[in-house]
């Protein structure tokens, strides 16, 4: 691509401009979330008469009333259960899925590989209505599964294609020398092929972490219970209880975003890779 | 022996054809693709079938009853219902602002993720930085973002507010009013899904051929000419790419409008998906929901299939 010359001039129109419009893309990008995080340090007081600034009394009662209630780890305790419960089954059921579809040559392969990318076509919230009647037939309604298996059907899709093309490329030869040595298709996948895909399992495991820990319709339709409700549910009713005390529910944002945050900053590289490579939903 | 054992089962299998295995290991083989076949498979069909291919069948079934969910479906109207929807000013309302949100995509969020891209996917300090400062709005769950926005657009202590008033004017409530509503709504869209949008830019960009531009450069072509000529060209696919998300994700908006609006107000903001939740899910009407639902299903598989034949026959 386009290289800068070798001679650096100090005066270059086409660079000024370049680091303008980049820096006021990032005032747009990084403003709102500034305001946000030094929003829940001021008073209600402060907020209205300086939004942008630094507080000029730091007000960290904010932060400390929500950090030490039990409410706030509650939300976060339900959100990890029912992406952590999303992630495993997707990784377990998917992997599983992929690995047939991979290394076993069988009739009707394509046709039900086929099948399954049928759901990379459509929403959930098409058939959310039917989906609840049938979750509330099974008994799941109000429970961490009731969440969580609809999620993982709907990641199923994308991450058995992912997960498939990376089967496909462990050499064949492998395979073939492992049967020879009297090792069985399953504990080919348990003890070479699962070993040999942690960079893909990673990042599949993201983009389901990801897509369930900020999922709201899902819970939304599926949880009537407050005890049970995921963060992005519990914020809202959050919201809804402090309806115009910004500086709370700004404290209360910031710190229900920051494991998104801190996740993100820990594993940039699989998240980027996943969403990039299998964001189908977004 | 190993033979006689695979003609015994096979019909009773059925599934595993012989022609395709290869010859050599036959027994262990054999007996190993079944299990595998047998354990391997279920799980998964048997979850999607459940819970993403049979709610749409039900769907369908569904939106012909008048049903509020409870007991058995009895009040058969046919499809009443699909009318009842298409009567539904609010439906065309929504309609039309997911296609709003799609024009946006492509004249405002794409070139912008583009020449960002062009920009970041050049090595200089800070580049990486802020690749991950203009990727970050896009993993922050959509309620968080939508409610970062209503404080920024609140008319009394928003930052919006806050420059109105530096001026002396009056602050405007521009989540409060059916003009502005579903603008202010397309803002955020943009600030949060550009940088996504940018990222697939920049990985294509990282994987282009070199030689291609160093050759359009060693014949003389300025850095525009080898832009327009040679690198655009070479992003189509990512392009086409794009451009499906975009649309796709559109039609399932849905998470970031509830904390900004619910849909309203008088319906200016909804998008298909939060009118269907407004209309079907919180009212618990079965058959009026599902045929909303149905509905968004035809746009969306027509649409995946149309896409997909048209534009992206190669990949």
């Amino acid at each position: 691509m386009s290289r800068t010359g070798t001679t650096r001039a100090p005066f270059d129109p086409a660079a000024l401009f370049k680091a303008l419009f980049l820096a006021t893309i990032a005032v747009f990008v990084l403003v709102p979330l500034l305001a946000t995080v030094l929003g829940g340090f001021k008073s209600l007081g402060e907020l209205r008469v300086n939004p942008f600034g630094l507080p000029q009394h730091w007000e960290w009662q904010n932060y400390a009333d929500i950090l030490f209630s039990a409410r706030y780890w509650q939300l976060l305790r339900n959100s990890l259960i029912i992406s952590a419960l999303a992630v495993t089954l997707t990784l377990i059921v998917a992997s599983m899925a992929a690995f047939a579809f991979a290394h076993v040559r069988f009739y009707g392969s394509s046709m039900l590989l086929s099948y399954l990318t049928l759901g990379l076509l459509f929403p959930a919230a098409t058939a959310v209505l039917p989906l609840f009647i049938k979750v509330r037939d099974l008994g799941l309604l109000d429970t961490y599964f009731g969440v969580a298996l609809p999620q993982v059907a709907f990641s199923l899709a994308m991450s058995v294609l992912l997960l498939r093309r990376f089967f496909k490329d462990i050499p064949y030869e492998l395979l073939e020398a492992a049967l020879v040595d009297g090792c069985s298709y399953i504990k080919f996948f348990r003890y070479v092929t699962l070993p040999l895909s942690r960079p893909i399992l990673a990042t599949v495991g993201t983009i389901t972490f990801v897509n369930s820990w900020n999922a709201y319709l899902l819970p939304l339709v599926m949880l009537n219970t407050d005890a049970l409700y995921p963060w992005p549910l519990g914020i809202m009713v959050y919201q809804g209880e402090y309806s115009s005390e910004w500086h709370l529910i700004l404290a209360f944002i910031t710190l229900t975003i920051l494991p998104t945050v801190i996740l993100f900053l820990l594993a940039q590289k699989h998240i980027v890779a996943g969403l990039t490579a299998g964001a189908v939903k977004g | 022996m190993t033979v006689a054992r695979r003609i015994a089962s096979s019909p009773a299998i059925g599934v595993a054809e012989a022609p395709f295995a290869p010859i050599a290991v036959r027994g262990p083989r054999w007996d190993g693709r079944f299990t595998v076949l047998i354990l391997f498979l279920p799980p998964a069909l048997l979850l999607f079938t459940l819970f993403v291919v049979l709610p749409i069948g039900e769907a369908a079934w569904y939106s012909a009853f008048n049903w509020n969910g409870f007991g058995r479906p009895t009040n058969w109207i046919g499809l009443d219902n699909y009318r009842f929807v298409l009567e539904t000013r609010a439906f065309w309302l929504a309609l039309r602002n997911n296609g709003l949100i799609i024009a946006v995509s492509l004249a405002i969020q794409l070139p912008l993720a583009l020449a960002l891209a062009l920009m970041l996917a050049e090595r200089f300090r800070g580049a990486v930085a802020l690749r991950m400062l203009f990727f970050m709005p896009y993993i922050l769950a959509e309620i968080a973002t939508g409610l970062i926005f209503s404080f920024v657009y609140d008319g009394d202590y928003g930052l919006v507010a806050s420059i109105w008033r530096t001026f002396g004017a009056e602050p405007p409530h521009l989540l409060a009013s059916t003009d502005t509503a579903m603008l202010a709504v397309l803002i955020v869209i943009v600030w949060k899904y550009f940088g996504f949008h940018m990222m697939l830019f920049i990985a294509a960009l990282q994987g282009l051929d070199k030689s291609l531009v160093e050759a359009a450069c060693i014949d003389g072509a300025t850095r525009t000419q080898t832009l327009r000529h040679v690198v655009i060209p070479l992003l189509y696919p990512t392009i086409r790419l794009s451009v499906f998300f975009a649309i796709i994700g559109s039609l399932q908006l849905f998470d970031l409008v509830m904390p900004l609006t619910r849909g309203g107000p008088a319906d200016s903001s909804n998008t298909m998906v939060s009118f269907l939740y407004n209309n079907g899910i919180s009212r618990m009407r079965v058959g009026y929901g599902s045929a909303i639902g149905v509905i968004l299903f035809v746009i969306c598989v027509t649409f995946a299939f149309t896409y997909k034949r048209w534009f992206m026959r190669d990949e």
